[in-house]
């Protein structure tokens, strides 16, 4: 410490903005503000920090490279023609999206551990509002490792679609998808309030909601029961409209929308519903 | 109705049967340093947890500034700034980060945000610092940071749990003299919670002495100094210590600090390094 201990410490700095309470933003404009601002904090971190992003692009890429090819030349899954690879390209985007998003509630519980959420929940920011706001935080984070994954399809030379409007629907799709299950994985942390049991359960249905879905392996030739279970999973239905919109193949891309859609709503009710439990 | 910073009449709430804040009553002036100070236990967090609308409370116990915490919270924590006991300043961002999200959920215009971000950091002196990850900051820096967090939106009444928990006597110090550097410039009021008995009396303009759940005794730190010499008729001078122990009478010791209080206090001791 340099200056007099003597003098008691003033406020040199101008502060004039600081006397002055913002304008609040009006009813409608909040949701959206919220979900940037959210968005923006994980863009950061992603900017300061993307080892996570490296060590995620490995599972894919092995999928793609060694069961991809596999199955390829093996031809033993109906693809409708399809390279085996090709059908398999969308399924593990939607599978490297699903794992990041499914254990997003791990950072929710981290960040109530260290006093952060309930510092978010002093804000004016309606419980509503931030589980949106890091719902789409997480789809975000999930459609930059789908454009990795997408990027190393293509090197595998899977013929994936260029077109920018088609790409953009795959964006929203995903992003969808990634808001639904990080809200899954919200209202668990919600209900179980620890990283351990959250990491526990995480485990036990990411292999579930995936061989459940029809990511490596068309309804058709799924057992009955199976295809009852995929046919409510909403990871499903994120293949089914990937498989649409970058390969082409017949898809029921309005019905896919409408559910992700729902089920992205009813995960952002759950979850906040459950929120006030984790700031207890 | 009432326009103190903060009233609270009859404040009761209870964890799972057991009353954390029991009957309490609390009238904090604005403009004033307020003191709420106690052992571990005894329900100072959750008494500041339910004036900042993070624990539901029933409507008519609590106002900030006369509005009802429960008839309308988004109105109330516009005016609060909080620093919760744990090191609340995200690891992964920058300080400048750290302190933008706050004036993006504050609402802080986009033209503005960027000139009132840097004022807030200047006015806890981490300009310099202000582009590294929050990570490589000691704790009295994250502490300061935090402070910066809660400033950005121009609160009325600053609220901080345990500010100097775990930090070193210098770094207690330097948090101390930001915050009445802060209360100077803006006039704001500032309910701080701690159970350094040695802060209270240095730092707050007045105190109230907190038990099993209930504030006990109340007034200027100087007012209940002499008025627990007098009562034992010496000429002695009584620390906030003494009267505590008075206020409290046995069983201090064995009281207070469950595990999960320990545990948290830990923490944020070890993230201070």
């Amino acid at each position: 410490m340099s200056e007099a201990p003597a003098a008691p410490r003033t406020v040199s700095a101008d502060i004039g903005l600081l006397l002055k309470p913002p304008q609040p933003r009006a009813g409608w404009r909040l949701l959206p503000a919220r979900v940037v601002a959210m968005c923006a904090v994980e863009l950061q971190k992603l900017r300061h920090d993307r080892t996570e992003l490296y060590t995620r692009a490995v599972q894919p890429a092995l999928w793609l490279l060694i069961f991809g090819q596999t199955f390829t030349r093996i031809k033993a899954i109906p693809t409708h023609g399809l390279p085996y690879i090709d059908y398999l390209a969308p399924g593990i985007i939607a599978q490297s999206a699903m794992f990041i998003a499914i254990f997003y509630g791990i950072q929710i519980i981290w960040e109530r551990d260290a006093g952060i959420l309930n510092k978010l929940l002093v804000t004016p920011t309606p419980r509503s509002a931030l589980t949106t706001g890091k719902a789409f935080a997480a789809g975000v984070k999930s459609l930059i490792q789908a454009v990795v994954v997408i990027v190393i399809a293509a090197l595998l030379g899977v013929s994936l679609t260029w077109n920018p409007l088609k790409l953009l629907g795959v964006g929203a799709i995903v992003i969808l998808g990634s808001a639904f299950f990080s809200c899954l994985s919200m209202t668990i942390a919600g209900i179980v309030l620890s990283r351990d049991r959250l990491m526990g359960i995480g485990q036990a249905i990411t292999m579930p909601l995936f061989f459940g879905s029809n990511a490596l392996y068309p309804l058709s030739v799924m057992p009955g029961w199976l295809q009852a279970v995929s046919k409510v999973n909403p990871l499903s239905y994120e293949v089914d409209a990937l498989r649409g919109l970058l390969l082409g193949t017949p898809a029921h891309l309005s019905l896919d929308f409408a559910v992700l859609a729902v089920a992205a709503a009813l995960g952002i009710t759950a979850a906040s519903s459950l929120l006030g439990r984790l700031a207890r | 109705m009432t326009s103190a910073a903060v009233s609270c009449t009859g404040l009761t709430y209870a964890f799972a049967g057991t009353k954390a804040v029991d009957g309490f009553d609390l009238t904090v002036e604005e403009g004033e340093v307020f003191g709420l100070l106690g052992p571990n236990g005894a329900g100072k967090t959750t008494a500041i947890r339910c004036i900042t609308t993070l624990l539901p409370v029933p409507a008519g116990m609590i106002h900030v500034f006369g509005r009802d915490t429960a008839g309308d919270p988004m109105a109330v924590r516009r005016l609060l700034g909080y620093v919760p006991q744990q090191l609340s300043a995200d690891a992964n961002l920058t300080g400048r980060e750290n302190v933008t999200l706050f004036a993006r959920v504050f609402d802080v215009a986009r033209r503005e945000r960027a000139e009132r971000v840097g004022q807030a950091l200047a006015a806890v002196d981490l300009t310099d610092a202000a582009d590294r990850l929050a990570g490589t900051y000691s704790g009295g820096m994250i502490r300061r940071l935090e402070l910066a967090q809660a400033l950005v939106s121009a609160p009325r009444l600053l609220i901080l749990d345990e500010p100097t928990i775990g930090l070193d006597p210098i770094a207690r110090t330097g948090v101390w003299e930001h915050i009445n550097a802060v209360r100077e410039a803006t006039g704001m009021t500032v309910l701080v919670t701690t159970h350094y008995m040695d802060e209270a009396d240095q730092y707050c303009d007045r105190v109230g002495l907190m038990h099993r759940g209930r504030v006990r005794a109340l007034g200027t730190p100087g007012e209940l100094r002499r008025g627990l010499a007098e009562k034992r008729g010496t000429d002695t001078v009584a620390t906030l210590e003494d009267v505590f122990r008075d206020v409290a009478g046995s069983g201090l010791e064995d009281e207070g600090g469950d595990f999960r209080d320990v545990r948290s206090t830990r923490r944020t001791a070890n993230r201070v390094g």
